[in-house]
């Protein structure tokens, strides 16, 4: 016991014989740091910038500049007869999809999570991996060919299944996770009390693994939103055309691309998203009430 | 309120276990019934089996008139408290208690004033518009009983129901839970692995290991009359001294003292015959002077407990005893613990007496209790143990 003590004073007389150079070292590291910080920032806050100043400029570059300030850009996308009715495209795209991949993903992650399965990891797992490939540009051409057999070619609904067919795996895998770390005691007892599988999982299930329904069905959105490949592929007129396809054909006549129209309608298609967002995570936020004693 | 019967009840798991052997258990109408025994002895099973989470793989469970075996658990009128509670974190209290009424399709009105009723016998008025959340635990727990009385079952099943609350807590909880069983009258079978939990609460208590029940009866019973060293090692604060001895002339040689035999035994026993002697902490009285029939040894500890002090005394081992002999749960080989009450502990390296007290001593055969009496009398219930074991 004793000797424990003694070394104690030791070590606080070393570092203030070398304090100078230890706080150079900690000025330049701190320097070093944030200058990485700023540029690593500058990186992704640039196209940001861009994106809220050209769709008002008179005359935008690809460059972020102080915009000569106009609403014309917006009024020549509306004379685009194709320009919203594509956003709304994009939507019923997207809401089918997370519908589906929500509703599925939900009912295979709980019987996935509850019931012993004999090699359920591995399916998981293989599924993962396979679905990266699937609705990948590897697997465009058979999956172009299942489409056209089946009279899925230029219509939403075959979109929607392909594009659900690949979300789903990771949906799943999402949402296990999430039906997993809810106890079983909640359905037991409900059990015990007599409510049916279907009553559990109405009352009891979804309301609790809400936040993973809804940032499955976010991230299902977001998946669609973005995706040009399969309904460029799949959808053949511009009419039931969605956003990212649509924003594919804004050139001007000469063929350049037209930066007024397409930075404006960049702007009109990723503010839904952003909203969505904002929406889902106040209403349905990551919380988990408690009510189970650790 | 009913009585349940299991008969011959089994329960294979599909990886093997056998959580359940051929147990064979009665509890009567109303009573306060404990399931007590280790982690891992199938009271938690037998208790999911009761409520119908787990299929028999054999045997038979019967509820009142009623065989509900094959019945699943919301036909079987019970209700179920979880170790955890099982409160829906996304309801108010009032939406959890009125929740198996909801299931009974009570309309919403009925619900409310039935899960406001129900609150407020429990304290729990003033809480109905909370989450669980912003719930104490004895709070939680109270909600849970609610939600349980709300729907009037005919059993009330309690999974360890006081685990989860701190130790202040849990002897306020006890109280609360004991007078409100006795109010509500409703059969009740909880389980515990905590031994003072259930000598506190139950009327009756099944001891189990292995699947198996190796005593019913009593707290009292159980306490003074453990039917098996297994059984004296688990009950009690402090384990029975377990040691062992050999019978010499009528009487008992045990660590190089000749002791008295036990009253009810001593025609049950063949002379020159091995066996252990048992005799609870308790029932030992401790002298600092030489008496005559005491076993004598040096104290090694001395656990202050309060009111009273926990001594352990190292008995050096006489001729007519040998090591390694007997159960090995519990025997206390050579090492005699005694409870001396306060103001009268002897200090470590003294050398003490002790006696035991007429009457309350005991010898196992095999681990089985030597008795006149054919296992301690339980009226209304056929005993699981299994002398074959």
């Amino acid at each position: 016991m004793n000797t424990g003590t003694a070394p104690a004073p030791a070590p606080a007389t070393d570092p203030a014989g070398e304090g100078p150079t230890i706080a150079v070292r900690h000025l330049l590291a701190r320097i070093g740091r944030y200058t990485f910080l700023c540029a690593v920032l500058g990186f992704f806050a640039l196209p940001l910038l861009w994106l809220a100043t050209a769709p008002f400029d008179d005359t935008p570059t690809i460059t972020a500049s102080l915009p000569q300030f106009t609403l014309d850009n917006f009024r020549a996308l509306l004379d685009n007869p194709y320009a919203l009715s594509s956003l709304l495209n994009s939507v019923y795209l997207a809401a089918g999809t997370a519908a589906l991949v929500v509703t599925f993903a939900a009912l295979a992650a709980y019987a996935l999570s509850r019931v012993r399965v004999p090699g359920r990891d591995a399916l998981l797992y293989g599924l993962l991996l396979l679905s990266s490939i699937v609705t990948g540009t590897a697997t465009m051409v058979p999956l172009f060919e299942l489409a056209f057999r089946l009279n899925l070619i230029d219509s939403r609904l075959g979109v929607i299944l392909i594009l659900s067919g690949g979300l789903l795996p990771a949906a799943i895998f999402i949402l296990k996770d999430f039906m997993d770390s809810t106890p079983t005691s909640y359905e037991e007892s409900a059990r015990v009390f007599g409510a049916s599988a279907l009553q559990i999982m109405r009352h009891i299930v979804v309301p609790v693994v809400r936040p993973g329904l809804a940032t499955v069905g976010v991230w299902a959105v977001a998946n669609v939103w973005g995706n040009f490949l399969v309904p460029f592929l799949l959808l053949r007129g511009p009419e039931k055309a969605p956003a990212a396809v649509i924003m594919y054909t804004l050139y001007t006549e000469g063929g350049q691309a037209d930066l007024r129209l397409l930075s404006t309608f960049s702007l009109l298609y990723s503010l839904p998203v952003a909203l969505m967002f904002v929406f889902v995570s106040s209403r349905y936020g990551f919380r988990f009430h408690g009510g189970i004693k650790r | 309120m009913s009585a349940i019967a299991m008969r011959e009840l089994t329960k294979v798991y599909p990886n093997g276990v056998r959580a359940l052997d051929a147990l064979d258990l009665e509890i009567a109408d109303g009573e306060f019934f404990a399931l007590l025994g280790p982690s891992g002895c199938g009271k938690t099973t037998l208790l999911r089996t009761i409520a119908g989470l787990e299929v028999a793989s054999a045997g038979s469970v019967r509820i009142g008139e009623r065989t509900v075996t094959n019945l699943p658990p919301g036909k079987r009128d019970v209700a179920m408290v979880f170790q955890d509670y099982a409160l829906y974190p996304h309801m108010t209290v009032q939406d959890n208690i009125a929740y198996p009424l909801r299931i009974r399709k009570m309309d919403r009105r009925g619900r409310a004033a039935k899960a406001a009723d129900t609150a407020d016998e429990l304290g729990l008025s003033a809480l109905l518009e909370r989450r669980p959340g912003q719930l104490s635990g004895g709070q939680q727990q109270r909600v849970a009983l609610a939600r349980a009385m709300a729907c009037h079952p005919q059993v009330f099943l309690l999974d360890e129901p006081l685990s989860n609350l701190d130790a202040r807590l849990r002897l306020e909880a006890r109280t609360f839970l004991k007078r409100l069983q006795r109010e509500l009258g409703v059969t009740t079978v909880f389980v515990t692995h905590d031994q003072a939990e259930a000598l506190a609460l139950a009327d009756r208590i099944a001891v189990m290991e292995g699947g198996r029940i190796r005593q019913v009866g009593t707290p009292t019973e159980v306490f003074r009359r453990p039917a098996n060293t297994f059984v004296a090692g688990f009950i009690g604060s402090t384990p029975m001294n377990l040691v062992d001895a050999e019978v010499h002339d009528g009487e008992l040689a045990v660590a190089g003292t000749r002791l008295p035999m036990p009253q009810d035994a001593d025609d049950r026993v063949t002379d020159g015959e091995k066996l252990v002697y048992g005799v609870r902490p308790e029932y030992l009285d401790y002298s600092p002077e030489p008496v005559p029939g005491a076993l004598s040894g040096q104290v090694v500890v001395v656990e202050n407990l309060g009111s009273f002090s926990l001594v352990s005394l190292d008995v050096p081992t006489g001729d007519g005893v040998m090591d390694g002999v007997g159960d090995a749960v519990g025997v206390a080989g050579t090492t005699l613990q005694v409870v001396v009450p306060e103001g009268r502990e002897p200090e470590p390296g003294d050398t003490g007496w002790v006696v035991p007290r007429p009457g309350r001593s005991l010898l196992y055969r095999d681990g089985e209790l030597v008795s006149t009496a054919p296992a301690p009398a339980v009226p209304t219930a056929r005993t699981g143990v299994d002398a074959e074991r």
